[in-house]
C-alpha cells in the first residue's frame, strides 16, 4: 500500500523535496515509516529534533498504525506567533 | 475565522467577526516582528505552514477556549511568507460578556499557537538564517 508523506520546514529541506509517495507494508506505523524515511533520505535525522506525528491533518502517536492513502506528516517543533 | 494568510493581516476583520450585541469586551493580539532576537541582528521572518491542518488546529483551539471560559466569538489569523520587521505576524480577537474572559482566552490562543499549531519560523538574520522551535507542547484532544 501507498502512503503520502509531506515535508515541511526544515524536514522538507533536508529531505530536498515538500511530498512524497511510498510503499509502505501492511501494519506499519507511523514510527516504521519514519525509520525507513530516515534511510532514504540520512539528512532528515537532525539531532535532537523532537517531532509530532499527524495523519490526516490530526496529531497522532508514533504506534499509529497506517492505512492506504493515508497523508502522514512529521511535525517538526512548530514557531508560530 | 481560524485562517492563515499570505497577505497583510487586516485587523478591522477581525474586530468585526467577533462583534457580537452580547459582548461587554474585546480582546485582542497583535504578534510583530522583532529586529533582534537572543544576540542576532533579525532582517526578516518567513514563515511556512501546513495549512490545512493549521486552520483544523487553530478552529480546534477555539473550541477549546468556548469551553474554558465564557466568550462570545474569537478570531485568530496567522501570516505566512515572508514578514518584515514591524509587520504583524499573528492576530486574535476575543469577545465576551466580561473582559476577563475576553483576556484569558486571548492569551490562551498564542500560547497554544506557538505549542501546537503547524506553523514554522525561519529566522533571517546577518549572516545566516535559523528555523526557530523546541516543541515544547502536547497537541490538544491528542487521539
Amino acid at each position: 500500500m501507498k502512503v503520502k508523506v509531506k515535508f515541511f520546514a526544515i524536514l522538507r529541506e533536508r529531505a530536498g523535496t515538500a511530498e512524497i509517495t511510498k510503499e509502505i507494508q501492511e501494519g506499519s506505523t507511523v514510527a516504521d515509516l519514519w525509520a525507513t524515511l530516515q534511510q532514504d533520505y540520512p539528512k532528515l535525522a537532525v539531532p535532537g529534533i523532537r517531532l509530532l506525528y499527524a495523519v490526516n491533518q490530526d496529531y497522532v502517536t508514533p504506534d499509529r498504525v497506517l492505512k492506504n492513502a493515508d497523508e502522514v506528516v512529521f511535525v517538526p517543533p512548530v514557531s508560530g506567533g | 475565522m481560524f485562517s492563515v494568510t499570505d497577505k497583510p493581516i487586516n485587523f478591522q476583520e477581525l474586530v468585526d467577526c467577533v462583534t457580537d450585541p452580547e459582548a461587554g469586551a474585546i480582546a485582542t493580539f497583535i504578534g510583530t516582528t522583532r529586529n533582534n532576537n537572543q544576540g542576532r541582528k533579525v532582517i526578516a521572518l518567513d514563515y511556512e505552514t501546513y495549512r490545512e491542518m493549521a486552520e483544523k488546529e487553530l478552529a480546534r483551539l477555539g473550541e477549546e477556549a468556548k469551553k474554558k471560559w465564557q466568550i462570545c466569538r474569537m478570531a485568530v489569523v496567522h501570516r505566512i511568507g515572508p514578514v518584515q520587521i514591524t509587520e504583524p505576524s499573528v492576530m486574535i480577537a476575543v469577545s465576551a460578556a466580561h473582559r476577563e474572559a475576553a483576556f484569558a482566552a486571548c492569551r490562551f490562543a498564542i500560547e497554544e499557537i506557538k505549542k501546537t499549531v503547524p506553523i514554522w519560523k525561519k529566522e533571517v538574520y546577518e549572516g545566516g538564517e535559523i528555523w526557530i522551535g523546541t516543541q515544547s507542547g502536547q497537541p490538544l484532544n491528542r487521539s
